[in-house]
């Protein structure tokens, strides 16, 4: 149905694309407008960087678009400390994210960093847990993350609405969630402030590394800039190789439930179960190892559905206004991957499945770290050497 | 706002609207009932805290918003009333009801 | 049940089986000549519809009607009988008040496509049925009318006021204006006034410009069925209340409800205090169902709305789905009934119940019938082509998106922020993410969107719905069947998979 491309469209060249030609030349240029891609973009424009943003339609995969939006710290980095400390520093660090966000745009993208639970429907639920806390934090240069094992009685103190099939939780108290709507509209809302030539529509088919830069190409036309960075999400695999870079993901497909609107029930984000600053209810997530089909399975929406209404009994009479299933950005190992190409030095890949967490380190330390050039020590341990190494755990 | 024609007053169906009674015709939908009782206004928004009142009465979109029985959020152009039923102002969200919780 | 819904209604869910043959959702004219069509060639049918009995919205509460909602409503009206009783006498399963909420492919263990699965409900219980065919009916929606104030309690649809007539025989009374263009805006005018209605006035927002543009499909016009019944309407209308034409601007005013009405025709505002007003500019197709079931839509530039793109037996591009009546492409209910029948027919040929032969010449007087009811259509559709200023709102306050308040200077602003399309405006404004899920914002959006892009919406394109159209409580979908796969998706969190899942 849609598909069109921008070219051609009188008011838009009054406006955007007369922005596009002032920025014509640019420093660096992103490929992916989402969170990943976003939060870089206005990283490195406030770095100085004349930035360029390519992003695709508005029908796309987009994982940013199908996120549940927590801040998650509990439970990261088994067989990879350095994730551990990674994750824990963006949750540090969200605040000041979501304050200059707020100062540069007047938008409120909704942080709250309470503390989240993990709900358990049985004893060994809970139990199973527990242990992969336990062996996340006994594992070599293991990274501490605080965390309580809560009985139900506990658990329900905090979160009064729970049902007698949870036998207990366990809550870390760094953990928190946002409004990744807002998020999202607030960080293009910055590229305005900041500069940023954003350009919809501009899917890349092509990149050619030249003396001094690259060409990038697609329907749309052709641009060059002497900096590139891949945050194309699932679409990264296809361009890294372009540019001597190496893009390893699997496939993982989510299915989530979200409810009408409700007066607030629930104080803290539970991993799988969250009611929004704007009260609808989300309810997820499942994962299958299926990378091509995106129909529902009503199966799996039944069976988070009941696990939900277990753990909160009140939801049971809300109304389901959506399911949708999506393609997560998942790496093989699941952890982040920050790479600058060897061979065409200049070129970066970075990919995440945890894009609203990590925000801030993609916004403040990343987008540094490639303004200067290059990835410094304590964020090279993210190449993508690791998966051509014997695993040591 | 509405009259109803005299020969479509059929079998009396009495519930109640905020707690106030009123007589519908076997066969109303429940907005149909409220605006034939002058009533306009049958909820709040979510979002703003704005009145709506029944805009389409074919089920599309999702203005004429009551509680029923204790139940939120159902559509009131597509439940037929029924005697002794219980309807209120859906006011804002969804309000789960707390009772469930043990 | 009553005898309105036949003796084999299906009172809830468990008392329908597992598979069909043909399901067919909506049971206006389309949706009830195709059940019964199919089923009388031997199809096991089930026809699921949201009302409490057969019609549809042009025929609502037709079997409940007696001879003063005859007089009221008119012979076209009273047509519906017909059609409905012929669906009750005819062998198909019939589901009143059930809410068909999504449809999707259903595999067996191997993978292998077997049919479609068709989610369902009714009285809070809900269920998947299997079908080989489906025909979906799902008929029209009134074209949404962004004005300010259309969100105030006592403005409505002419179309909602119509239905209140039908079903509860109410009389709009006191203050009432109408307001809008198309067909029905004088059908409904002319009903109303003759059941009694005070109509203060019509106000017609018809541009001048249609008239020209219309004229020269005028001799087809005035020699079908539609001609004399239009003239006719007119002349009731504008002999028995104020018709103002060439409206530029209208809003409803009042603080927490309609307390007036102004309007703005050449070039001088207007304001009448009101009780009641109706708006209409047209239907256009429902396409929330086909939409979210992935079915290929285009844009039709006549009608202003996009539409499933069918073949002639009403099939989408997804075999098996068939969409049959204006939810294709409004053409109206005579042509609807007929459309029915050709997707029933269409249907039994791919069950294989009927031979390619037998196939078309049931078909052939069909499509001959097909053609003169339709005669005259290009006419109204010119006439009635809704003006930009009523489709695109001019005033930045004007809400657009009613569930969530999105106003339309907030879409423009977003626009040029970036969001290139219906589905990134969702992720900018929440726009169409409320419970009506787009049906009232929908092509405002897409249009607001190709406006400021200067393009057509057929760039721009449409929300990408989700199922379950309809909302369903959390309990019932909890109480659909859960295969081990689903629960090893979900329940891989004790196979140490849990917390690398999170965000």
């Amino acid at each position: 149905m849609p598909g069109g491309v921008l070219m051609g469209a009188p008011r838009l060249r009054m406006t955007a694309m007369a922005v596009s030609r002032i920025h014509a030349e640019s420093d660096i240029a992103l490929v992916g407008g989402g969170l990943m891609g976003a939060c870089l973009a206005w990283g490195l424009a406030r770095q100085g960087l004349r930035v360029c943003v390519l992003d695709e339609g508005d029908i796309a995969l987009r994982a940013s678009r199908a996120n549940f939006a927590l801040i998650w710290v509990q439970g990261k980095g088994f067989g990879f400390p350095a994730y551990t400390a990674w994750t824990k520093a963006a949750a540090a660090a969200w605040p000041q994210l979501a304050s200059d966000l707020k100062s540069d745009t007047g938008i409120d993208v909704g942080l709250d960093q309470p503390g989240g639970f993990t709900l358990c429907l049985s004893d060994r639920e809970l139990q199973a847990n527990v242990d992969t806390l336990k062996r996340l934090h006994n594992q070599p240069g293991a990274v501490a993350h605080p965390y309580e094992v809560l009985d139900h009685g506990r658990t329900r103190a905090l979160l009064p609405a729970i049902g007698p099939d949870v036998s207990g939780a366990i809550y870390c108290p760094l953990d928190g969630h946002v409004n990744s709507l807002r998020l999202f509209r607030a960080l293009h809302t910055a590229f305005k402030a900041g500069g940023v030539d954003y350009r919809a529509d501009h899917v890349v088919d092509v990149i050619e590394p030249q003396a001094g830069g690259f060409l990038l190409k697609g329907n749309w036309g052709e641009i060059r800039a002497p900096k590139i960075v891949l945050a194309a999400g699932l679409g990264n695999a296809r361009l890294a190789p372009m540019v001597g870079l190496d893009a390893p993901l699997k496939p993982s497909r989510g299915q989530i439930v979200v409810t009408e609107k409700a007066a607030p029930f629930l104080c803290y984000p539970v991993v799988t179960v969250r009611q929004t600053d704007e009260g609808g209810v989300m309810i997820g997530d499942s994962e299958e190892a299926d990378g091509a089909s995106l129909t529902i399975d009503h199966g799996i929406s039944s069976v988070m559905a009941d696990r939900a209404i277990r753990m909160f009994p009140l939801l049971a009479d809300l109304n389901v206004v959506r399911t949708w299933s999506a393609l997560r950005v998942m790496t093989l190992d699941g952890c982040p991957v920050y790479e600058q190409s060897r061979s065409y030095p200049g070129a970066f890949v970075t990919m995440a499945h945890s894009g609203v967490t990590l925000a801030p380190q993609h916004a403040y330390d990343l987008a540094q770290a490639i303004a200067a050039g290059g990835i410094p020590d304590e964020i090279s341990v993210f190449g993508t050497r690791r998966f051509h190494v014997p695993a040591c755990a | 706002m509405f009259r109803r024609a005299p020969d479509r007053i059929r079998d009396q169906v009495t519930f109640t609207f905020d707690g106030i009674p009123i007589t519908a015709s076997a066969g109303d939908s429940v907005a149909a009932a409220l605006l034939a009782a002058g009533i306009r206004a049958c909820r709040t928004t979510p979002v703003s805290g704005a009145p709506r009142g029944p805009y389409c009465m074919m089920g599309v979109c999702f203005e004429c918003l009551v509680r029923i029985d204790g139940v939120g959020n159902r559509q009131g152009c597509l439940v037929p009333v029924r005697e002794g039923m219980t309807v209120e102002t859906q006011k804002g969200p969804h309000v789960l009801s707390a009772e469930l919780v043990p | 049940m009553t005898s309105t819904t036949g003796g084999k209604a299906a009172h809830t869910v468990k008392d329908l089986a597992d598979a069909y043959d043909v399901i067919v959702i909506g049971a206006g004219p389309a949706g009830l000549s195709a059940a019964t069509t199919v089923s009388t060639l031997g199809a096991r049918t089930l026809l699921v519809d949201e009302n409490q009995t057969p019609g549809g919205q042009i025929y609502r509460s037709v079997l409940l009607a007696q001879t003063a909602d005859r007089e009221r409503l008119g012979e076209d009206y009273w047509k519906g009988r017909e059609i409905a009783e012929t669906f009750l006498r005819a062998g198909a399963q019939y589901a009143p008040a059930t809410t068909a909420w999504s449809i999707g492919p259903a595999n067996d263990e191997g993978g292998q496509f077997i049919g479609h699965e068709v989610g369902v409900s009714a009285g809070g219980a809900a269920r998947l049925i299997r079908a080989r065919q489906v025909v979906l009916a799902t008929g029209a929606l009134e074209r949404p009318f962004p004005i300010p104030g259309w969100t105030l309690p006592g403005v409505m649809t002419a179309g909602a006021a119509q239905i209140a007539l039908k079903t509860s025989g109410l009389i709009p009374e006191g203050r009432v204006v109408i307001a809008g263009t198309g067909p029905l805006l004088y059908l409904l005018a002319a009903q109303l006034i003759e059941a009694g209605a005070t109509v203060t006035a019509v106000l017609d927002t018809t541009p001048k410009s249609n008239w020209l543009k219309a004229l020269r499909h005028m001799p087809a016009f005035l020699t079908s069925p539609y001609g004399s019944k239009g003239l006719r309407l007119l002349r009731t209308v504008q002999r028995r209340t104020k018709v103002v034409r060439w409206i530029s601007g209208l809003s409803a005013e009042g603080q927490g409800e309609l307390k007036e009405v102004v309007w703005t025709a050449g070039g001088q505002e207007h304001r009448t205090p009101a009780d009641l007003l109706l708006l209409h500019q047209g239907v256009v197709p429902n396409v929330n169902f086909s939409n979210a079931a992935g079915c290929y839509h285009v844009w039709d530039e006549t009608q202003l709305a996009f539409r499933p793109q069918v073949d002639e037996w009403y099939e989408t591009s997804f075999p098996g789905i068939a969409i049959a009546g204006d939810g294709a492409g409004i053409r109206g209910a005579e042509a609807a009934a007929l459309q029915g029948k050709l997707a029933g027919v269409g249907c039994a040929a791919r069950l294989g119940l009927i031979g390619g032969e037998d196939r078309n010449r049931h078909a052939s007087s069909l499509k001959v019938q097909l053609t003169k009811v339709t005669r005259g259509r290009e006419f109204l559709d010119a006439l009635y082509r809704p003006s930009k200023a009523f489709r695109v709102p001019q005033n930045p306050e004007t809400i657009v998106c009613r569930c969530e308040e999105i106003s339309a200077a907030q879409i423009r602003a977003s626009v040029s922020a970036g969001a290139i399309g219906p589905n990134q405006m969702k992720v900018f404004l929440r726009s169409g993410m409320g419970p009506c899920q787009g049906r009232l914002c929908g092509l405002t959006v897409a249009e607001l969107i190709a406006g400021e892009r200067g393009v057509s919406p057929d760039k721009v394109g449409y929300y990408r719905l989700r199922f379950p159209i309809k909302p369903l409580r959390l309990r019932e979908l909890a109480s659909l069947p859960q295969s081990d796969a689903a629960k090893v998706a979900v329940l891989a969190d004790l196979a140490d998979t849990h917390h690398s899942k999170a965000n």
